[in-house]
């Protein structure tokens, strides 16, 4: 059956018919619609899959791992940079190995349109030195989630997949396939393969280095790597992940000169990455995100004749496109159009109506006699903040960072220093910094702002809802400290006020201005009619 | 059969609608469909693009070539121009007139319909007063659809098909009252 789906959607599917028993994740473009096609899949309510969302992707990644641990099936989900807050779990997930199939899917997102960089995940697959699948089209998406669990149970490690943002939100047929049975509950055979206390960390993981001579030959013998020929031998094609569709734009199968090497499974094909490069004048390495084939191939000392992001011949940073690649294969370029003079960049911003305009607005009032500078922010719909007309915001790093870089800044002397974090955002990371913050009872102001929802991703429901002052009064903020405010415009002077207020207490402040998202109040509102017109 | 379509506008006009439209219609004429989509921070009020790739072989790129283009589809006038490198030299502009101003530097009317007209393949249409005049308030996207139908290689009563589909569930009203906007477009492209 052939089903119109999205990378994201894809997997999801591919990961429910290849028996899985729960997804965990945490909403991260361009990884979120994986997660939220398994919620409201109907086998996946009649399987019971877990699809609840995760407080952040470290939590989902070891609950994902806990599932495994009792023999399911279990997969974790998250852009590229979630990678990073899981990474401790994933980097030891190599050195436990599995016992379900364990799946982890990393988004990423070259040319940054949702992020704040585009880090490639492989290069953690590469690290763990697990099984890293790069699907080059919707179809594979499938393939390898659907047969992923059993390439993990095998060799008894997480496999990692690797998307980047154009496979995961673009949509084309699928082909399904019949669905497979979940597991049984059933504990590992070695009662102590979980216990990484160092003896038996130490002999798991020259376990795991004796294990890369197998995962290599399972890339050789892989049918998502495939060799093509080709009788033009001055220039051999490596093309990885969705770089073979750009490749195949321009020379597609039936008229390509070049011998071609797609790549979709790591560690790389050894045999086959040497025979092309022994048939061939030299190799173009084509790959979204870093040139990790380049770089490998390539070596420190340049010996081989190899070509890609580091020489110039495609750009060192941003997405791939078929023009690209195009240019690096000397093809003469299209007659295009130029983007008329009278052009003028429409960028993204709050919607009218939102809460966030509310809380900056007073925020910059109650700031303006302390001066620039002071306002440490974070990720999410209200990082938008830092644009005009409100120029409110002076950093946005990584989930969390608000308030621990304003402790920091603070530290040094920046009196008074704010933190603006949402909610979703500081139940994910905040917290533990502001339990720094209590401990050492830092001068700061810790704005929260409250729009009961994971917005930038789509609206999704907030693990925050409900609980925010109690986790402030329970991590030590003082109760006569922590302010609860309605962000509309008739209270603007009222706002203004508590804020200023706050401002000028030497310790920690908490003020949570909560209303409900406008996106996703009109949602709600809809859903509502609608219920009470079948009523 | 080969159709390669840019479909642009504002993120929250609800480009996505007409994308899955056309898909629907592809699908049922057994041909392939690559679109790739504009999601997360544009969808808030940025400049968002789909690509939308229609072949009776298989596709491989889900991204469409500069100058590659048969169709821009636009629901805004200064989107449509934004895209203007994708439009191949024999390609096809329709777009809706109506601009959508979130924008304090928002170029005059005057001179985004000028640069329209630079290009002899352009339908300007006015989507949303045509969809009040049949009471059809938010159908303008489907308006927009029927004015793009003649150029997309898909009989037209695919499109019919599709409307059905995609709106049979919300009763028979709402099915006729989009028939009607698709029509109203599709006359006004082979008028114009």
């Amino acid at each position: 059956m052939r089903k119109l789906l999205l990378g994201d959607e894809a997997i999801a599917q591919g990961a429910i018919d290849g028996g899985l028993s729960g997804v965990y994740a945490y909403p991260g473009t361009p990884s979120t619609e994986i997660t939220e096609y398994i919620q409201v899949n109907k086998i996946a309510q009649e399987r019971k899959i877990h699809s609840m969302w995760s407080t952040n992707e470290k939590t989902a990644m070891e609950a994902a791992l806990g599932m495994s641990y009792a023999g399911k099936r279990a997969m974790s989900c998250m852009k590229h940079v979630g990678m990073n807050v899981a990474a401790d779990c994933f980097m030891n997930t190599s050195i436990t190995g599995v016992n379900g199939g364990m799946l982890v899917v990393a988004a990423d997102d070259p040319s940054m349109h949702s992020s704040q960089n585009e880090q490639d995940s492989r290069f953690y697959g590469k690290f763990a030195m697990v099984p890293i699948l790069e699907p080059s089209n919707q179809q594979e998406c499938y393939d390898m989630a659907y047969e992923g669990f059993e390439l993990s149970e095998k060799v008894k490690l997480p496999v990692l997949i690797r998307i980047t943002t154009r496979l995961a939100h673009s949509r084309a047929g699928v082909v399904t396939r019949s669905l497979k049975p979940q597991n049984n509950l059933s504990l590992p055979e070695d009662k102590r393969q979980f216990v990484l206390l160092p003896a038996i960390a130490r002999k798991n993981y020259k376990h795991l280095l004796s294990l890369q001579p197998q995962l290599e030959k399972a890339s050789e013998e892989s049918g998502w790597n495939q060799y093509f020929e080709g009788n033009d031998k001055s220039i051999g094609v490596i093309a990885c992940g969705i770089a073979y569709n750009y490749f195949r734009e321009n020379f597609p199968e039936e008229n390509c000169p070049y011998p071609v090497l797609k790549i979709s499974q790591y560690p790389l094909p050894r045999k086959l990455v040497n025979r092309l490069v022994s048939e061939v004048k030299k190799v173009i390495v084509l790959e979204e995100g870093y040139p990790l084939v380049e770089e490998l191939l390539k070596g420190y000392l340049e010996k081989e004749p190899i070509h890609g992001r580091l020489d110039g011949t495609l750009p060192r940073d941003g997405e791939l496109n078929p023009n690209i690649v195009a240019r690096a294969f000397g093809k003469a370029e299209t007659t295009r159009l130029e983007v008329p003079s009278i052009m003028v960049p429409r960028p993204p911003a709050m919607c009218t109506g939102c809460s966030h305009i509310d809380v900056y607005n007073a925020l910059n009032e109650a700031l303006k006699k302390y001066g620039d500078g002071r306002v440490f922010s974070d990720i999410g719909c209200y990082t938008l903040g830092a644009l005009p007309p409100f120029n409110a915001i002076n950093t946005c790093v990584d989930m969390g960072a608000s308030i621990t870089m304003a402790k920091g800044a603070a530290d040094a002397g920046l009196v008074p220093a704010v933190a603006v974090i949402g909610d979703s955002t500081f139940t994910h990371s905040g917290i533990t910094g502001l339990i720094d913050a209590v401990i050492e009872k830092s001068p700061i102001t810790v704005i929260i702002s409250d729009n009961e929802s994971t917005s930038m991703t789509g609206g999704q429901d907030s693990s925050a809802i409900g609980i925010l002052e109690d986790i402030c009064k329970a991590v030590g903020v003082e109760p006569n400290h922590i302010h609860v405010l309605l962000p509309m415009k008739k209270n603007h002077e009222q706002m203004v006020e508590i804020i200023s207020k706050e401002l000028a207490y030497n310790g920690v402040s908490v003020i949570i201005p909560r209303r409900e998202c406008i996106q996703k109040a009109v949602r709600r509102k809809k859903a509502e009619a609608k219920q009470n017109s079948a009523e | 059969m080969k159709k390669d379509i840019i479909l642009c506008g504002v993120g929250g006009q609800g480009i996505l609608s007409i994308a899955a439209a056309i898909g629907a219609a592809a699908i049922k004429n057994n041909l392939y469909l690559k679109q790739a989509e504009t999601h997360g921070m544009s969808q808030r009020g940025g400049d968002v693009v789909s690509h939308l790739r229609i072949s009776s072989k298989p596709i491989y790129s889900d991204l469409i070539p500069f100058g590659g283009a048969d169709l821009i589809l636009s629901v805004e006038p200064l989107e449509a121009l934004r895209y203007l490198p994708y439009l191949s030299p024999n390609g096809q502009i329709v777009t809706n007139s109506v601009p959508f101003k979130n924008i304090p530097n928002y170029p005059s009317e005057e001179t985004i319909f000028a640069e329209l007209r630079k290009w002899e393949n352009t339908i300007i249409i006015d989507a949303d007063k045509i969809a009040e005049e049949l009471n059809a308030k938010r159908s303008s996207n489907i308006v927009m659809l029927g004015a793009a139908a003649p150029f997309l290689g898909i009989p037209y009563n695919a499109f019919e098909d599709g409307i059905r589909e995609i709106f049979g569930r919300k009763g028979n009203d709402v099915v006729e009252v989009n028939l009607a906007a698709l029509k109203a477009g599709f006359n006004f492209a082979n008028q114009n």
